[in-house]
């Protein structure tokens, strides 16, 4: 039969691909448990995470917090745009903090995050491999997924709720620094309709758990990704990469799923 | 009773695909106290074997016993057991990029001993005053030369007194004197220590001035062993193209390849 043989191969190589990712997604959930099972040392030693909170946490604060100042400005500006043809415009403070605290603040933080912190996680693990510091940690009968990635997954688990905070902070108050001071709107106002209409459950606690879920998934693929790169320049330079893409549409496939998931119609 | 043979390995085969095993039937023990030599070509299968050692590993046929134990019938924790009474010398130290000399070294002991400071400074000390470097013991392994860093693992390496330490390719890329220095501490830490000691190296000429007995691999198999004087005067020819260097001989000069007026007539797409 004619286009047979190119038809199969090409079927071939689809479930081939889908096989091999399939049997990754496996490897990498094996990957985590084993993580999370051997996580003792982390806690035991909380110096040890305490270091990587400095490093993927502290040492992002000043792109996430100026991130966070340019993005509540915008909004300020789009928004009262908006706002003011329906007379709504002293709303934007509650425009403003719901857009950050559900939505922007994780996503953006996330994404922030996954370029920043993710892909040098990555990095230094895969090099750590490459340089064979990773077998000389076996060699010296010191596990080091217990010694070198469970440190570092905590710590990026503990702080990435921390700088989606911050980022919303950052972008609140860029919302009233144009908002208020530039354009005008009434400052009692801003922040009396911001605390009236942001509801700590619904809004706050969504945005938290939210950006609890970014944090464990973009740490997650960062450290499997480091621990799991060939170990040479291209592999960690390939892994570096992976990272950054798996983790930003991890982070929008998991923000659809998640606001699905809490999305009430309005009906608080 | 101390066992005569710390390492055996027995009618080794492995292989990471069945149809093309990296080791042939491998026999080897290694006696206490000795400085044995693995040696031959790039490739030829003795990393691997080190690594069965090491037990990071196992013989897809045949056993390695290792300061006594098979390690095929330790799990994870009795592996790592026999590990801590292992030093391991990696090819370009393995230094851990974020951590000073001094820590480097006393990273193993951190890890499994609950040592005081100052007992833990005093280890640490004797053990950089061993390789010469105790005064280098605050810079970080990126302000250390080639030879210093491979003298910083080796300190590593012995910070928990091993029985067995492992050197791989200990003489790549060492100026004479770092030479010199390693060839001098491979022996007195053998002797100080008490330890047993295997050399996995292509540097044959050097090696043969430090090793007490030799084991020559090709294509996966031992070809030749004995003492460093028998290998010098061997009659195996791949052996003697080996010890003194000839570029030609049962290894080719040449790669395969097909017939040389041929290839100069075809323009490569």
């Amino acid at each position: 039969m004619i286009g047979a043989g190119p038809l199969r191969s090409r079927f071939e190589r689809l479930g081939n691909t889908v096989t091999s990712q399939v049997w990754r997604l496996g490897y990498a959930s094996r990957f985590l448990v084993y993580l999370v099972m051997h996580s003792g040392t982390a806690f035991r030693r909380f110096r040890l995470t305490t270091a990587e909170i400095y490093f993927a946490g502290v040492l992002s604060l000043i792109i996430i917090l100026v991130s966070g100042l340019f993005v509540g400005m915008v909004l300020a500006l789009q928004g009262y745009e908006t706002l003011q043809r329906f007379g709504a415009s002293e709303s934007l403070g509650v425009l403003v903090a719901l857009s950050l605290v559900r939505e922007l603040g994780p996503v953006v933080a996330g994404l922030l995050y996954a370029s920043r912190a993710g892909s040098a996680i990555t990095a230094e693990i895969g090099l750590m491999k490459a340089t064979e510091q990773i077998s000389a940690m076996e060699m010296m009968a010191v596990d080091p997924i217990a010694r070198v990635v469970a440190p570092r997954f905590w710590g990026g688990v503990i702080s990435m709720p921390l700088l989606a905070a911050l980022f919303s902070a950052g972008g609140i108050f860029g919302g009233y620094l144009v908002g208020v001071q530039l354009i005008g709107v009434d400052a009692g106002a801003f922040w009396s309709q911001m605390q009236a209409a942001v509801d700590v459950r619904n809004d706050i606690m969504n945005g938290v758990i939210k950006s609890v879920v970014f944090g464990v998934a973009v740490t997650w693929i960062s450290v499997f990704e480091g621990y799991d790169a060939i170990p040479t320049a291209e592999g960690v330079s390939r892994a570096t990469t992976r990272t950054v893409v798996t983790s930003s549409l991890a982070i929008l496939a998991l923000d659809f799923v998640l606001t699905a998931l809490m999305f009430t119609g309005g009906n608080h | 009773m101390q066992q005569a043979q710390i390492v055996e390995i027995r009618n080794v085969s492995f292989g990471y695909d069945p149809a093309r095993p990296v080791l042939r039937d491998i026999n080897l023990a290694i006696p206490r106290g000795s400085v044995v030599g693995i040696m031959g070509q790039s490739g030829c299968g003795k990393t691997t074997l080190l690594r069965i050692i090491m037990g990071a590993y196992f013989p897809s046929t045949g056993s390695a016993r290792v300061l006594g134990h098979d390690t095929q019938q330790l799990g994870g924790d009795g592996l790592y057991a026999m590990r801590r009474k292992m030093g391991m010398l990696f090819q370009f130290g393995a230094l851990f990029t974020d951590m000073s000399v001094y820590e480097n070294v006393a990273f193993p002991l951190r890890e499994h001993a609950d040592l005081a400071p100052e007992l833990l400074n005093d280890l640490v000390m004797l053990k950089l005053q061993a390789v010469g470097l105790r005064g280098a013991a605050h810079l970080m392994p990126t302000e250390l030369s080639g030879g210093m860093a491979r003298r910083v693992a080796l300190a590593r390496s012995i910070a928990l007194d091993p029985h067995l330490i492992l050197y791989d390719e200990p003489f790549t890329g060492l100026d004479p004197i770092s030479f010199g220095v390693i060839v001098r501490l491979i022996r007195d830490l053998n002797t100080s220590l008490g330890a047993t000691s295997i050399i996995v190296t292509h540097d044959v000429q050097e090696a043969l001035d430090v090793v007490d007995y030799v084991y020559f691999m090709a294509a996966g198999k031992v070809i030749a062993q004995g003492t460093p004087d028998e290998i010098r005067a061997s009659p195996e020819p791949y052996v003697n193209q080996f010890v003194n260097g000839k570029p030609d001989g049962p290894i080719p000069f040449h790669y395969a390849a097909p017939d040389y007026a041929a290839d100069l007539e075809v323009v490569p797409a």
